[in-house]
């Protein structure tokens, strides 16, 4: 398995004192946290630095891990030493919903697990909810339909090792259903170790990127070239929308960025979102004679100076 | 019908039918009822004003108390700090939809 460089991951020097690791975990909590972080690899960093966080900030398993030296050499697997672990006492198990790496599990996750102890329950006779994320294609919310869906589930196996199971499911999507949303299966959730009534499944929704549409909240948007003429002069333009394509009325004097909505064609929400098309005007390619023709004669007749409002 | 959508499990818009109260947003969330009410009077959590004894939140509770429960975790935040760090993430979030709406 992979050594982790836990050091390297927080960005601190071996000798870093806690009060240095713990503001290093939470510059790069603040900077990573998927709820927060603008970063395309958010989620993985956080995770990662989640880890290296709990390690560090704990005397015990800090002292472990140090003797473990720097960790094997380049393309070298990594193995815990036998002795592993001996003399030391870890306490507090991590209260994550998600997996820790291999190299983690191996050296702290079964005794973490047992010295922590699980959660409370505050509701008995009843299984604990669960909650997943998928990521849908819009095509789902706009038309409803079943859908395949795998969601990670975290289970602890036969050595008291946190990891995580795929479980897939066939779920009848609602249409209409927006981003930030939950589908709610009633039951799919853990069942209460002593029997009862099993908890439920939220599924929260959030959606792939379509090729056409972007999703705010219950309204889609549409970037629709139009010519430069259809701009100017006013145009009808075939445009795509999810319920078809339909014939679009471009108002003379449009420019680009105009914004055209289409009241209640967005996510078939209740009330229903809009459709909004953004108009771009898009440039003939001046590339054999008659075109260049074509623009020497729309410069001759038009005083036109597009940089007028610089000051040139 | 393909036996694919017969065999779809039947899943319910939860924002769109559920009032909540604090026994079910704890459960729900995995947390004591004394944490959501504390939300509650930190200003994270806003109830509904319906006629009753008890509290209630709309659905869209649940997602709010999860993603504050998640900053109070991971950022070591106090609930104070979790009650600022959600007011400037709806004010960041009005911001982007008003200069959508501008562009």
């Amino acid at each position: 398995m992979e050594f982790k460089d836990y050091y390297k991951v927080m960005g601190v020097a071996r000798d870093a004192t806690e009060a240095q690791i713990k503001q290093a975990y939470r510059k790069l909590a603040r900077k990573y946290h998927p709820d927060v972080s603008k970063e395309k690899d958010a989620e993985a960093r956080f995770k990662e630095v989640g880890e290296a966080y709990e390690v560090l900030k704990s005397p015990e398993k800090r002292a472990a891990y140090d003797q473990l030296g720097q960790g094997p050499r380049p393309g070298e697997e990594f193995r815990p030493p036998p002795d592993w672990g001996a003399g030391f006492e870890f306490s507090g198990g991590g209260s994550r919903d998600s997996a820790y790496s291999d190299f983690f599990e191996s050296l702290f996750g079964a005794q973490a697990r047992a010295a922590g102890g699980r959660r409370g329950a505050f509701h008995p006779g009843r299984g604990e909810d669960h909650h997943a994320k998928v990521l849908l294609d819009l095509d789902a919310t706009l038309h409803g339909g079943a859908r395949q869906l795998t969601l990670r589930v975290p289970e602890i196996d036969a050595e008291g090792r946190l990891t995580s199971k795929e479980r897939v499911l066939n779920v009848q999507v609602p249409k209409g259903i927006m981003p930030g949303q939950h589908i709610r299966l009633a039951g799919q959730g853990a069942q209460p170790p002593g029997g009862g009534e099993s908890g439920d499944l939220f599924i929260e929704v959030d959606f792939q990127p379509h090729p056409l549409y972007r999703v705010d909240g219950r309204d889609l948007y549409l970037d629709l070239p139009v010519a430069p003429w259809e701009a100017a002069l006013g145009a009808t333009a075939k445009t795509p929308t999810p319920t078809g394509t339909v014939d679009l009325k471009i108002p003379a004097a449009a420019h680009a960025g105009t914004k055209l909505r289409l009241k209640g064609r967005g996510i078939p929400a209740s009330p229903p979102g809009d459709f909004y098309v953004i108009l771009q005007i898009a440039l003939p390619a001046a590339n054999d004679a008659k075109a260049k023709a074509a623009y020497a004669a729309l410069a001759a007749a038009l005083p036109f100076n597009p940089r007028a409002s610089l000051g040139v | 019908m393909s036996s694919t959508q017969d065999q779809a499990l039947c899943g319910a818009i939860f924002e769109e039918s559920a009032l909540l109260t604090v026994k079910d947003l704890s459960r729900m969330c995995a947390v004591d009822e004394r944490h959501i009410v504390a939300l509650v009077e930190e200003g994270v959590l806003a109830a509904v004003e319906i006629d009753t004894a008890e509290r209630h939140f709309s659905g869209a509770a649940l997602r709010r108390t999860r993603l504050a429960l998640r900053l109070e975790r991971d950022l070591e935040l106090n609930l104070a700090g979790v009650a600022l760090a959600l007011e400037l993430m709806d004010e960041l979030e009005r911001l982007r939809r008003e200069l959508r709406a501008r562009s």
